[in-house]
């Protein structure tokens, strides 16, 4: 039976999580954990994060788990982000007056806006909350079984915007078109709670427990 | 195409039992939380809103319980709401698997509460809730003022300004309850709900009296709502879930079914 290290850097619901891991794989031994020997023993690492970046960053780096995600990443091991575990991947975010991310992949994190408009000019509410339509811009093994323009739950203020097109696996679109999914060989990573979007996202957590980490 | 408004079932909970009764068909017990929040999530529920109003302290023990038991078994958000004026009682909540909290009575008597919770938190969970009725009289401008207890006491604050000081201070969203002054399943007082949804940036949804579906689709597409909650018409059985959505969808409103 495989295991899976999820980070806990202090920062949000690991509960949530947790449990859909082992409700879509019995039996599956999920370490909610900061300590790098577990991380590395883990067969596959899933970096989670709610909150502000400011704060998840100090705590990413106060508890070394910059470090450890970079090694995890480099491993070849199955990587799965979520939320700000995506955003954290990226270069930079421009909330809270602008803060470094891990640099692990080049993009930026980019603020709704206050003056956000859909196609009827109405005033888009931020934070992002609720089930939007992903559209999948490329196939992966973490897509199968799930149709293309799923609904998936999000809450955010803040999107990604990746360098590399070619990294891009999902869109989604909100007064602004923003980029959902990122694939790069053992590394995935969602905007969106899979936790939290029922079947479809039970689905892609039952596809990345599954996974070898190829593309 | 894009985000779709949302429908949340509301389940009062005392001692870790639904009350107020709930009468599914072929359901096997209709008194336990985890058990009707997994229907409504089968029905395509959007969210769970889990109000306790257990007073007791033994039996806030029991709601953290079942706030686990639900968050290993609904895979769909999960507010908690009742009862939480601390930050310690946030962070049990959110460490039993709740998504977001809701905040009631105590932002009104500590509103610098809302800003420690959310720095402390993240926005994104914290819900504060208002209770607001109308107060102006036949021929005067619109008025709404915030009340207590259940909506009993006034507290000479206006809805609007409330709504707005609130986000300011850090809600991520709002959870409004108005009731239209004839009273019960009347539907949302729709002045308010609009008022308040124009007035703030972040998501508002609408709550109280909702007797039928035409007082949902009249909560988005009047009261500009974000999401409609309710509690009795569901519970009872006279709408499911997605006869609602699918009654939402026919009128115009984007939903996920």
């Amino acid at each position: 039976m495989s295991s899976i290290a999820v980070i806990d850097y202090g920062m949000g619901n690991l509960h949530s999580v947790a449990k859909a891991l082992e409700h879509v794989q019995p039996g599956v031994e999920v370490r909610v954990t900061a300590d790098p020997q577990q991380v590395r023993d883990a067969d596959r690492v899933l970096l989670p994060g709610v909150g502000a970046i400011r704060d998840c960053m100090a705590e990413i780096r106060r508890l070394g788990v910059d470090a450890e995600v970079a090694e995890a990443i480099k491993s070849g091991k199955p990587f799965l982000g979520i939320c700000v575990g995506f955003q954290a991947l990226m270069d930079f975010s421009e909330e809270n007056g602008g803060v470094d991310c891990l640099g692990e992949f080049p993009g930026r994190v980019n603020f709704f806006g206050d003056t956000l408009l859909d196609q009827d000019n109405t005033p888009l509410k931020v934070p992002h909350m609720g089930w939007n339509q992903v559209t999948q811009t490329i196939d992966h093994p973490l897509w199968q079984g799930i149709d293309d323009h799923s609904r998936f739950y999000f809450v955010h203020s803040y999107y990604v915007k990746l360098a590399q097109a070619e990294r891009v696996a999902a869109t989604c679109e909100y007064g602004v078109p923003f980029d959902v999914a990122l694939a790069h060989k053992n590394v995935f990573a969602v905007q969106f709670h899979p936790e939290k979007s029922q079947h479809a996202g039970l689905q892609l957590l039952k596809n990345f427990l599954n996974w070898q980490g190829q593309p | 195409m894009g985000l779709a408004k949302r429908i949340i079932p509301c389940l009062d909970v005392e001692n870790g039992r639904v009350v107020k009764g709930v009468k599914f068909l072929d359901i096997r017990d209709a008194g336990d939380p985890v058990e009707i929040a997994r229907r409504y999530e089968q029905q395509g529920a959007d969210e769970i809103t889990f109000l306790d109003i257990t007073a007791s302290h033994e039996g806030r023990e029991t709601t953290v319980h079942t706030v686990e038991r639900m968050a290993s078994e609904v895979f769909i958000p999960l507010t908690v709401g009742g009862g939480i004026r601390t930050c310690e009682d946030i962070r049990r909540m959110l460490n039993a698997g709740a998504d977001k909290v809701s905040i009631n009575t105590a932002a009104v008597f500590n509103p610098e509460f809302v800003a420690e919770a959310a720095s402390r938190f993240g926005s994104q969970c914290i819900v504060v809730a208002i209770d607001a009725k109308k107060v102006s009289l036949p021929g005067e401008e619109d008025r709404w003022e915030i009340f207590t207890h259940g909506g009993r006491k006034p507290t000479g604050l206006d809805a609007v300004a409330w709504a707005q000081n609130m986000v300011n201070l850090g809600a991520g969203e709002i959870l409004l309850t108005s009731m239209d002054q004839d009273g019960m399943k009347s539907g949302f007082d729709l002045g308010v709900t609009r008022a308040i949804s124009e007035a703030v940036h972040v998501p508002v949804i609408a709550s109280g009296g909702v007797g039928n579906l035409d007082h949902l689709v009249d909560g988005v597409l009047i009261g500009k709502a974000d999401a409609v909650l309710a509690a009795s018409i569901f519970h009872f059985n006279e709408y499911t879930i997605p006869e609602a959505k699918r009654y939402m969808q026919a009128r115009g409103i984007e939903m996920r079914l």
